[in-house]
């Protein structure tokens, strides 16, 4: 029992705030105050950060793939955007967090489904669900809208005071303080016990169960957490645009979301929110160059940094900043993109 | 009576179909371990090469059959060789970023060479149409599927289960490392199946134009069937993907024919339970690999 | 440091631009965006459009009433969070006086706010379905809608001694339009509903839906898939000896599409629609119009770039009309009650709806010169929107 206090010191040290984290947050928040033309773009990228975040929770940390996490991103919009609609709750904050629990229970009443079972039936497991779903939204199309989404969502202002607007100001500020509340919470669930012996269970599932981590327990409950987070990201996407159709269950949704964690890096929380900036920013960019190939371009990238590998890009993405951040605050804040990938 | 014929005739025709189109996944996934979403885009780039032949250059729709499978599996083997072998080693969190850019490429490729709208090929008369066996509706069209895919499915279980490359194959599928001690080739073994299964793919991908209809979003639209019928069939043979294609088939058929409203239900339940009941597949091997 | 503080500059000249409310009236470019799905299964819709657009232009020259017309192409893959997001970009920063496009009902109706908010007219070049003009006082439509053809089927069906049919439709919102209104005016006169099926949007093979058709021994099938599938649609109607067994299709004309119609195989032969557009419509304009969009394109235009094209006809004469004064109100007071001859035919614009008013045409498929085409033989004249006359 002597590594003991090791470990815990390790793992506080690994908890604590680094320059290259601090100064990352800045440069969001500047963002909001350098473009204020481009919000709508830059909020969608905040949804898709949480959305990408919440896959990480469950990805990087538990091991766990999923190929359709937009269940809970749907379930998320629908709830709040039903709520809305009949106005049960006009309170866009009180909505949302009621929307994240109603993933939340479909999370954890999925999970049961997807703990078993090795990666590729997880896959198509949670492909399964999701596309159930949108078969059921569609079915039951006198209260989703059917094919045409949920139509008239009006939103109330935020605690009263602060309405969305066309420019989409308040959509971006909401969205981004509900992405750092939620960014410092996961923050404090991966560094916590619990998080670390989520770790344990990803690089080894047996020999967790063997040091007396109950695997299973622990699975559902980062599932259902996860499944939370997705919600909150589903329910922002139908408060902000103040739309719900049918494609929030969509396949697309998945993938394109699982592209983007994969991108930007799983395990290490920045992931997913790098991820999503750089494949939105792409995006626009070859949509706007080319609005019929601009699919072509995207293939590419994602090919070519495959071929490169994932690491290397990594680093040469880093090394400007790193270059900065030693001059500040010396050689040990460097930042580093941990690779470990589940499978 | 009669109709329950026809719908059953229509789904084994139907899986049939599919499992031409994703046995080639079965392979690549099941055999080697490699998640190759692109398998579509390989059915896809079949059927094109089997419409350009038919309606510009008057080809035969039997002649060009097996050119789309020949070109598709010309094409499989370059980017085999190029690019896929460097990646067999990687995650597969890598491999499916790769082949998803893959198929992105190929959707935007053929959307500018080929255009955006559907595209048919013209069947020769003979194909056309249906006649009654004792009351049954019997598609030509679907008949001459079921024919040739079951022709097919017949020679490649001998291939796999008689000749010496099958049993090579099975050796460096089960323990690469022993099989090249043996003296197997085992990327050229490799790099001949990945071929063979591109080539199916053309082959499906031809036929199925008419009935599935043939656009550029061809791989992203039943890329999920190709991994549902790999999925629940389990990768340790391929009876297992012959009989889960099978029951999608007829199942969805089936499903859409006596409860239209719920169709989609149908088939995704169906795997779900699947799944779970089975984790590893009808037929999959219970060891994790 | 240099760099930084030009970017600086540029975020604040972008920062007072987008408070600056538009000083348009001023400037010499007219701005449209135009919005359709250029990716994803709808993508032939926004095809048609933008090449229509495009002929257009040729044609016409890109300047009208001193203005330079300008347009900004986007792709929303017919999602309607795309859509909103582009619109509302399009509006906001690049100031663009128009939006038009639209290929999906949800995707016209999700922009329908921000063109409210805006005081920017929003064209629906596409999307079908009756409430769309209900939704912004900025909204014009130059497409059609679905009630506006299958009413007229409806009647035509029973006049002409067909008395059971069976239904297939898509479904969502323009599926369930056209199968109410042909319902209405089908059982009203007398005709009986069999079997109605509803086959989802997305639907690989039609055969099980086709199958219950055949079974429930109708006279007729009444028939909408969206402006793409149709020709799947009666590759597997063939297939499954329909035609052999005398179920003719009838219908809205989105299901014989005039740019996948020659495809389709004689098997497509008698179908009876009820549509606004045929490529083969008799007359000097259209002549022209297919034999230009055909050198350009190496295609037959279809319904969807007829609305394309009236679409960008419409802004080039509001603008005239207003003599070059792009702000919202002023456009959208020239473009109600304006009257001209497209190549579908003579067409207006309901001063009280702003939805189209426009010929439908009773067609059957026939071979011309050893290619399929809708031949008209009985025309309805000037009809408005039934799924609005109603209220």
């Amino acid at each position: 029992m002597t590594t003991l206090p090791d470990v815990s010191t390790d793992a506080i040290a690994s908890a604590r705030w680094r320059p290259g984290e601090i100064a990352f947050w800045i440069v969001v928040v500047a963002c909001g105050f350098l473009f204020p033309s481009r919000y709508l773009i830059m909020t969608d990228i905040v949804r898709l950060a949480l959305f990408a975040l919440s896959l990480d929770l469950i990805l990087g940390y538990a091991g766990i793939v999923s190929l359709g996490h937009a269940a809970f991103f749907g379930v998320g919009a629908y709830s709040a955007g039903l709520l809305a609609l009949h106005g049960i709750i006009n309170e866009p904050v009180v909505a949302l967090v009621v929307a994240g629990f109603a993933a939340m229970v479909l999370g954890f009443f999925t999970s049961f489904l997807v703990i078993r079972g090795v990666d590729l039936t997880r896959l198509m497991v949670t492909l399964g669900i999701a596309l159930l779903l949108e078969a059921l939204a569609e079915r039951f199309s006198n209260i989703t809208g059917g094919t045409d989404g949920l139509q008239g969502i009006e939103m109330q202002p935020i605690l009263g005071r602060f309405a969305f607007d066309i420019f989409g100001k308040t959509g971006f500020f909401y969205s981004l303080i509900v992405l750092f509340l939620l960014f410092l919470l996961a923050r404090r669930i991966v560094h916590s016990p619990f998080g670390l012996s989520l770790r344990a269970i990803r690089n080894n599932p047996l020999r967790a169960a063997a040091i007396g981590i109950p695997v299973n327990r622990r699975l559902i409950a980062i599932y259902t957490v996860s499944a939370f987070y997705a919600g909150v990201a589903g329910a922002l996407f139908t408060q902000t645009t103040a739309l719900a159709s049918l494609d929030v269950f969509s396949f697309e949704r998945s993938a394109d979301l699982m592209l983007m964690l994969v991108i930007g890096g799983t395990g290490y929380l920045y992931g997913g929110l790098i991820g999503a900036v750089v494949f939105k920013m792409l995006q626009e960019l070859f949509s706007t160059i080319t609005p019929q190939y601009w699919l072509f371009w995207i293939g590419l990238v994602l090919v070519v940094i495959v071929l490169i590998g994932r690491a290397r890009i990594h680093r040469w993405a880093l090394w400007l900043p790193n270059l900065v951040i030693r001059q500040f605050a010396g050689r040990r804040a460097v930042v580093v993109v941990p690779e470990s990938d589940p499978s | 009576m009669t109709t329950l014929f026809t719908i059953l005739f229509d789904g084994v025709a139907y899986g049939m179909l599919l499992f031409v189109l994703a046995c080639g996944l079965a392979v690549t996934l099941g055999l080697m371990n490699f998640v190759n979403l692109a398998h579509g885009a390989f059915a896809m780039a079949g059927g094109y090469i089997c419409a350009v032949l038919v309606n510009n250059s008057g080809w035969p729709f039997f002649a060009a059959l097996p050119l789309a499978f020949v070109v598709s599996a010309a094409i499989g083997v370059v980017l085999e060789r190029a690019l896929y072998r460097h990646l067999y080693a990687r995650s597969h969190l890598d491999q499916v970023l790769f082949s998803i850019g893959l198929v992105f490429m190929s959707v935007a490729a053929v959307d500018y060479i080929m255009g955006s709208s559907r595209v048919f090929i013209k069947l020769p008369a003979a194909l056309e149409g249906q006649f009654d066996v004792f009351g049954v509706g019997i598609g030509r069209y679907r008949l001459m599927i079921i024919v040739i895919c079951g022709l097919l499915t017949v020679a490649l279980q001998l291939i796999l289960a008689r000749t010496r490359f099958g049993s090579r194959l099975r050796a460096a599928v089960d323990d690469p490392r022993a099989a090249i001690g043996l003296g197997i080739n085992v990327p050229q073994v490799f790099a001949i199946t990945f071929a063979f299964g591109c080539g199916l793919a053309g082959l499906g991908g031809a036929l199925s134009a008419e009935i599935l209809g043939l656009d550029p979003y061809f791989p992203l639209k039943f890329m999920i069937y190709f991994l549902i019928v790999v999925t629940v069939g389990g990768s340790s043979s391929i009876t297992g993907p012959f009989l889960a294609s099978l029951l999608l088939g007829i199942g969805d058929v089936a499903g859409k024919y006596y409860v239209p409203k719920m169709g989609p239900f149908v088939i995704y339940t169906i795997m779900i339970v699947i799944l779970i009941w089975r984790p590893n597949g009808l037929f999959g091997r219970t060891a994790a690999r | 440091m240099f760099i930084r503080r030009q970017l600086l500059l540029v975020a604040g000249a972008l920062a007072v631009a987008a408070t600056v409310p538009h000083a348009r009236a001023q400037e010499e470019t007219v701005k449209i965006g135009l919005i359709v799905p250029m990716t994803g299964g709808q993508a032939s819709t926004g095809r048609q459009i933008d090449n229509a657009i495009k002929l257009y232009m040729q044609q016409k020259g890109d300047t009208v009433a001193g203005k330079k017309i300008e347009i900004i192409l986007r792709d929303d893959a017919a999602v309607p969070d795309n859509t909103k997001r582009m619109a509302q970009e399009l509006i906001v920063n690049e100031k663009v006086n128009v939006i038009a496009g639209f290929g999906v009902t949800p995707a016209a109706l999700a922009a329908a706010p921000l063109a409210t908010q805006a005081k920017v007219p929003e064209i629906v070049m596409a999307a079908g379905t009756s409430i769309i003009t209900e939704r912004s006082p900025y909204i014009v439509r130059t497409s059609f809608t679905l009630a506006q053809s299958s009413t007229i089927i409806g009647d035509w069906a029973v006049k002409n001694g067909i008395k059971k049919v069976a239904t297939l439709t898509s479904d969502y919102a323009p599926g369930n339009d056209a199968l109410a209104s042909f319902k209405e005016h089908f059982v009203a006169g007398g005709g009986e509903i069999v079997e109605e099926v509803k086959v989802p949007l997305a639907n690989p093979d039609f055969a099980p839906f086709l199958q219950r058709m055949k079974d429930s021994k109708p006279d007729a099938m009444f028939v909408f898939v969206p402006a793409g599938q149709g020709g799947n649609f009666m590759k597997q109607y063939a297939e499954r000896g329909l035609d052999k067994s005398g179920i003719k299709v009838i219908g809205p004309g989105d299901v014989m599409d005039d740019d996948l119609l020659n495809n389709m195989g004689d098997a497509a032969l008698g179908a009876v629609t009820a549509h606004l557009y045929s490529a083969a419509h008799p007359s000097q304009i259209n002549k022209e119009f297919v034999a230009a969009y055909k050198k350009a394109f190496n295609n037959r235009p279809g319904f969807m770039a007829v609305g394309g094209y009236d679409g960008i006809h419409l802004i080039y004469e509001a603008l005239k009309k207003t003599g070059g004064d792009a702000t919202g109100d002023k456009l959208i007071a020239a473009m109600k009650g304006m009257k001209w001859e497209s190549p579908r035919g003579p067409i207006s614009i309901d001063p009280e709806t702003r939805d189209i008013v426009q010929n439908i045409y009773i067609r059957k498929v026939e071979k011309v010169d050893g290619e399929l085409y809708n031949v008209e033989f009985a025309t309805f004249e000037a009809v408005k929107d039934p799924g609005k006359t109603k209220k």
